[in-house]
């Protein structure tokens, strides 16, 4: 019997020290090279000739916030010290959402950027990072986060969608006061979620996608008057066109995959630009008519690619995700 | 002043029986094990791979029910095999295994479900063995300290499993399979314990082998009234998320606290688990269950009501858990015939856990027709008409 108990505790001891060492080492463990070429020691700011993404590539950058020349994003990447797991600007205006690290249940901060990527404010937000916008005159950030817990089924996940206006401070944590209207009536449910808004230029017409019941609606909404109406059905994940005629947006085939899609909000028209891939991304506009979005590679990171009304996809940027102008 | 009120702290658990304290250790040692994976699985999926999180909604429900289904295979096997610890062990060491598989799924939706299919099917396996082994650990009139005790291991435990897979995460600068292969260390610890510490309990043979002893069992009156009662009760709980959902909506709860909710359930839970046993054992079990449904009812009238206040409603719902989750097994138990004793507990613990999620289903449709309060208030006057019948019809009257 005592033998059994030795045995035993040499188990246990062995299983624990295990465990200590895989930490130890995943700690300390991962590639000290980067495995795509780097430049550092750069000053970055926000400028219109640049791309911004997060740079995904292995090595001791990974993670950070990158940049390529626009006419250029084959060249050789510079990466800052800002980490963000979501990144988006526009004029002299950045977000950049973090998670925070060992944050149980977690936590993501919300940091809004100057054009010298200094921080300005921050706020610390229940849930994970999913999508970021800055309103195109730079007037107002906005973001999506996924949070758990807040729906009846034990496992369900909902998104909680807020703004925060840059020059008077105004927080909207969660924008489900907004009075919306879908066929014409009010609209009330309480498994509605909201997520993926984009601005138009003048920071007061916005989009974004109403979930509720098993549809999506894209909601054309006024910020001003603070209400809502549906446009569309099944389109998610938003994205005004500089010009603002156009949406770009995620288009559901079935669970779990969507195509891309672009509407003509003058004619209602839905076209398909000839990417036939499922994407799960916000797209982004280069110009009037180029889209970037983000594919998954073979090495299980994220690629951004591009895609014109009828030319063929391109990939633009490997080992990397969130594209965005400033 | 005569010895026992000198100290009555060190006396009761003195004379808890060693393998039920034994049985207590292997399921807090495996509550820290589940419950850290199930802290982070959702950062895990969501941020660690990328998975679009809606996806993720369905799969839980769908578990839910093989999991009952499990159960009484478990319990039905353990008794005809007469081998509760041998078939609780299989359970313990499929839940083990399956925290390696997260590794080895990756990315890929379909294996990680069957990853979550292994873990919930040695759940559902390993449940109505050990309830026996606990049951059949010690005399009859202390069974419901006993089973206190094992509850309160298991709760601490589960207060345990998050905190560690902060601290994992947070010295693995958030290597998610750092928590996975912590996790299983501590789940296979837990199967060594189960082997070297706690003794296994032969069942008495069954004197006539029949084909589904089950159905036999439930000819008999006494427990098939039981099993109709705590199904019928069953079938009027609200649900947890419900309940703090409700909470969360009466008094505003910020968000980032909304989480934390449970674990004051938990909290009043451990404290009471051991108590609320020992007033079973002395005053009779379907008292204390019964009474348990009161504190339920009470908490759930508060979150309607204009009064009260966010921690009285958690710790009412702690206490009706201390009442009812142990207190069930210990009162229906030595009813059972030792050669049945798993799968007629198995059979207890499935009908009532069906009965909750058909009452998920209810009072997430109500809620969709009739708003969250109304939706609750109906129930919640319901459960009070059944729980005044079961209280009155008292099926356990004779042997308490």
């Amino acid at each position: 019997m005592s033998r059994r108990l030795l045995l035993a505790a040499i188990a246990v001891i062995t299983l624990l020290g295990g465990a200590i060492t895989y930490v130890v080492h995943a700690r300390t463990g991962g590639a000290t090279e980067n495995a795509v070429p780097v430049v550092t020691d750069q000053p970055m700011t926000l400028d219109a000739r640049t791309l911004y993404f997060r740079n995904l590539a292995e090595g001791p950058d990974t993670g950070k916030l990158a940049a390529v020349p626009v006419g250029d994003p084959g060249a050789a990447r510079r990466v800052g010290e800002l980490r963000c797991d979501r990144f988006a600007a526009a004029r002299s205006t950045a977000i950049c959402l973090r998670l925070k690290p060992g944050s149980l249940p977690p936590l993501t901060d919300m940091i809004v950027l100057d054009a010298n990527l200094h921080e300005r404010h921050r706020e610390t937000l229940p849930g994970t990072p999913s999508r970021a916008r800055v309103s195109p005159d730079g007037r107002i950030v906005n973001w999506t986060l996924f949070v758990t817990g807040d729906s009846y089924a034990a496992t369900g996940f909902s998104t909680r969608t807020g703004l925060y206006e840059v020059d008077t401070g105004r927080l909207v944590k969660t924008i489900e006061e907004l009075a919306v209207f879908v066929h014409g009536k009010r609209y009330f449910a309480s498994d509605v979620n909201y997520w993926g808004i984009t601005f138009a230029a003048d920071s007061n017409r916005f989009y974004l996608t109403l979930g509720s019941k098993g549809k999506t609606y894209l909601m054309e909404a006024d910020y001003r008057a603070y209400r809502g109406t549906a446009i569309a059905e099944n389109v998610e994940c938003p994205s005004l066109s500089p010009d603002g005629r156009r949406i770009a947006f995620k288009q559901k085939v079935a669970a779990g995959s969507w195509r891309l899609a672009v509407l003509d909000l003058a004619t209602h028209q839905i076209t398909h630009p000839p990417e036939t891939r499922s994407i799960d991304d916000q797209p982004v506009w280069q110009g009037n008519s180029t889209i970037l979005y983000s594919l998954p590679n073979p090495a299980h990171t994220l690629d951004i690619w591009s895609v014109g009304p009828t030319t063929r996809p391109e990939l633009l940027v490997s080992q990397a995700t969130t594209a965005s102008f400033s | 002043m005569y010895l026992a009120s000198v100290g009555p702290l060190r006396t009761p658990l003195r004379r808890v029986p060693g393998n039920v304290v034994a049985l207590g250790i292997v399921s807090l040692v495996t509550d820290v094990s589940a419950e850290m994976v199930t802290a982070i699985l959702p950062l895990y999926l969501v941020f660690g791979l990328g998975l679009n999180p809606l996806q993720f909604g369905l799969l839980d429900g769908l578990y839910a029910g093989a999991t009952a289904v499990l159960r009484l295979v478990g319990g039905h096997v353990a008794d005809r095999w007469r081998r509760l610890k041998t078939v609780a062990g299989i359970g313990y060491a499929l839940s083990a295994t399956s925290k390696l598989g997260f590794l080895a799924a990756g990315s890929t939706v379909p294996a990680i479900g069957a990853v979550l299919a292994i873990d919930r099917a040695g759940k559902g396996i390993r449940t109505a063995p050990r309830d026996a082994l606990i049951s059949l650990s010690g005399p009859p009139e202390t069974m419901g300290r006993s089973f206190g005790v094992h509850r309160a291991l298991d709760t601490v435990g589960a207060f345990l499993g998050p905190l560690v897979a902060t601290a994992v995460l947070w010295a693995s600068l958030n290597d998610y399979n750092s928590v996975f292969v912590t996790s299983f260390c501590l789940a296979a610890c837990a199967v060594i314990l189960l082997t070297t510490l706690v003794r296994d309990r032969t069942p008495q043979p069954s004197p006539a082998p029949t084909q589904l002893p089950v159905f036999g069992l439930l000819r008999d009156r006494d427990f098939r009234r039981c099993c109709l009662w705590a199904a019928a009760l069953g079938l009027l709980t609200i649900t947890d998320s419900f309940v703090y959902l409700a909470v969360q909506r009466r008094w505003d709860i910020t968000t980032s606290l909304f989480p934390l909710l449970p674990l004051g359930t938990a909290g009043t839970f451990l404290l009471l688990a051991i108590p609320l046993g020992r007033l079973g054992d002395r005053i009779g079990r379907w008292k204390v269950f019964l009474a348990g449904h009161l504190a339920l009812i009470l908490a759930l009238l508060l979150i309607c009501g204009p009064t009260g206040t966010w921690w009285l409603v958690l710790a009412l719902h702690g206490a009706f858990y201390a009442a009812t989750d142990g207190v069930l097994p210990a009162a229906v138990g030595p009813l059972l015939p030792e050669h049945l004793r798993a799968s007629g507990l198995a059979v207890l613990q499935t009908g009532q856990a069906l009965a909750r999620m058909a009452a998920a289903v209810m009072v997430g449709l109500l809620w969709t027709l009739w708003d969250l309060r109304p939706a609750i208030l109906t129930i919640t006057l319901a459960l009070l008409a059944v729980t005044i019948a079961a209280a009155v019809l008292k099926p356990l009257e004779v042997r308490r």
